[in-house]
């Protein structure tokens, strides 16, 4: 990797959790992939055959300058235009708490993929909790947004999507959570301010 | 940071006659026939940096630049072609191709046949996609091009792309597809079916030998072009160009011209009858008609798409209704099915079909990386070999002038 690329790592600390369970040579959708960094980095260090999905005109224009291959789609409206089970992993990294129709958009990583990753900003972060508790909506390095320009509309804590995924017979095959790059085990909603989850569809 | 790029100048068009017979999808043989081509910026040693960009219904091989003698007469996607432009002349070797068929100096219906001596009028062959990808490949092999970096078109321009992905897997790195569909509607072909019923029906066409008779079927052509090009705009489009605009100050009560969009109709479909061919447009129309990779493969477009190797961009325009957006996410759907590499752009413009030759800041910026990621991929540096073309050069212009007398018996 370059120099640069881990610079632009270094703000996305999920990539590497979500790298580390990606079997070599699988194939990968990412959903709401932006510039398509991730999707560069796991074809560079897992030879990932990757396509990512995103809205924005300007993404779809840098994602091209990274060289990976996107999808303009409106992920909200469903994939439609994807196979179930054709893809090994469908990814939504940071994407969920801005998604509209959350629920839905889940069900439709689990109909397309084998398996599903995302990683959301944990909202039962200690740090969070205060800034509540002291009256004020929180902003953080994960939630950099103020109240009235947030993208975000579904807030959840690790407790609320393992709770989530119980309901919905989603299997957790694997949690990691993290604050500033490190693992965090213990009380990890309280300490840990990035989750990221991979699942399967439950048997039923 | 955008720049917008300059022209290529004055060019030259050259034609190329080729002896070998070309066997034709319907089982008919075109005996020797004359590609009509231009090529803009150089090849580079390898010949890596070659660019193949096929045109659509109307238009020729005349795709950037101008001619000395006639500097009005620009070509037809001299927005996305030239130096500095999205399709960069100073990276790029680019040619552009008449299909046999037309009208603009290629072997068409209004050309000489060598057997008889006359016009090939109604004994022309239908000619497809296929057809054309199998002429353009010939051209490449003359060019001494065994690879294209890419091949590019809109429209039925964009079928041709498809069809080397899939004919030449071997021969294209790139394929970019805009405004695309990998088969007509039924409706597409109702439009073209009554376009055609236009020409036909007209008492000057003659069974298709109308050159004998010092007549075209120009009434024919007029509606044709007429409702051919209601199909490339959009609803959007026509009412802010032109509303319900009078062309008087109050409305007239009578049959003739009273609307602005009926005096635009007619000016435009003026112009289009006296420099196009009839037969060429019943051609272009039924080649539309006939392409269908998917129906070899049972209607499965995967399977058909499954000889391809090149990476894709694809394009589609929101405002598109005559190739929608839905039919370019088949072609996505299909190449992704194959695991190709694609990238597809759903580009927001109100003009329709036609928004595919329009200058869009958003459209041309993307085409621009794709193109940025091919010259690095081709190593098309902008070292230019010094090359000989194929061919004679020819005085006969493409476009508006060019068929002026140009099919006298």
């Amino acid at each position: 990797m370059t120099g640069e690329e881990t610079l632009a790592l270094n703000g996305r600390p999920d990539f590497e959790a979500i790298a580390g369970w990606i079997r070599p040579g699988a194939s990968v959708l990412d959903l709401g992939c932006g510039d398509g960094l991730l999707l560069k980095y796991l074809r560079e260090i897992r030879l990932v055959r990757g396509y990512g999905v995103e809205i924005d005109d300007d993404n779809i224009v840098a994602c091209v300058r990274n060289g990976v291959n996107v999808i303009q789609s409106d992920l909200e409206r469903g994939l439609a235009g994807f196979d179930a089970e054709s893809f090994d992993y469908v990814i939504l990294s940071q994407t969920l708490q801005a998604t509209r129709h959350t629920e839905q958009i889940v069900g439709e990583m689990l109909r397309v993929g084998r398996e599903g990753i995302v990683t959301f900003p944990n909202f039962g972060y200690w740090r969070l909790r205060l800034q509540v508790l002291g009256g004020r909506m929180p902003v953080s390095p994960e939630l950099p947004y103020e109240w009235y320009n947030t993208p975000n509309l579904h807030l959840c804590t690790v407790r609320d999507f393992e709770s989530f995924c119980r309901a919905r017979s989603i299997r957790v095959l694997e949690r990691i959570v993290l604050n500033d790059h490190r693992r965090v085990e213990f009380l990890s909603n309280v300490r840990g301010s990035l989750a990221v989850f991979r699942f399967q569809r439950g048997a039923t | 940071m955008e720049q917008a790029g300059h022209s290529v100048g004055p060019v030259n068009a050259r034609l190329l006659h080729f002896d070998a017979p070309l066997a034709l999808k319907s089982g008919a043989v075109l005996d020797g026939y004359d590609l009509a081509y231009e090529t803009y910026g150089s090849p580079n040693a390898q010949r890596s940096n070659a660019v193949l960009v096929c045109h659509a219904l109307n238009a020729s091989h005349h795709v950037a630049g101008y001619y000395a003698d006639d500097p009005m007469n620009t070509g037809w996607w001299d927005n996305m072609v030239g130096p500095g432009k999205p399709l960069d002349t100073e990276r790029f070797f680019v040619i552009g191709v008449n299909n046999p068929g037309s009208c603009f100096g290629s072997t068409g219906p209004a050309s000489i046949n060598p057997k008889t001596g006359k016009p090939y009028g109604s004994s022309f062959p239908v000619v497809t996609v296929e057809d054309w990808v199998d002429a353009q490949a010939r051209l490449a092999d003359a060019l001494g091009i065994r690879r294209f970096a890419a091949v590019m078109g809109g429209s039925i321009g964009a079928m041709q792309a498809l069809q080397w992905a899939i004919a030449y897997p071997e021969r294209i790195a790139n394929a970019v597809a805009i405004a695309a569909t990998p088969k007509l509607t039924a409706q597409n072909i109702a439009f073209n079916e009554v376009a055609r019923r236009a020409i036909t029906t007209d008492p000057d066409f003659h069974g298709g030998d109308y050159y004998g008779h010092g007549v075209k079927p120009k009434r024919g052509l007029r509606l044709a072009r007429m409702i051919g090009h209601i199909t490339y705009l959009s609803d959007d489009a026509m009412m802010e160009k032109f509303g319900r605009a009078l062309r008087g100050a109050a409305p007239g009560y009578h049959f003739d011209v009273d609307f602005e969009v009926e005096s635009y109709l007619r000016h435009q479909s003026d112009k289009f009858a006296e420099y196009f061919d009839a037969n060429t447009y019943l051609l272009i129309t039924r080649a539309l008609d006939y392409y269908d990779p998917a129906h070899a493969c049972g209607g499965n477009l995967s399977a058909a798409l499954s000889p391809a190797r090149a990476r894709f961009l694809v394009v589609s325009f929101t405002s598109d209704w005559r190739f929608s957006p839905a039919r370019s996410r088949e072609i996505v759907k299909a190449l992704i099915d194959n695991r190709l590499d694609v990238s597809y752009a759903e580009i927001e413009a109100q003009h329709g079909h036609d928004a595919f030759l329009l200058d869009d800041p958003r459209y041309h910026t993307l085409v621009r990386a794709w193109f940025d990621n091919v010259a690095r991929d081709v190593g098309a540096d902008g070292a230019a070999a010094p090359s000989e073309l194929p061919g004679e050069p020819i005085l006969r212009r493409a476009g508006a002038d060019s068929l002026a007398g140009g099919f006298a018996a």
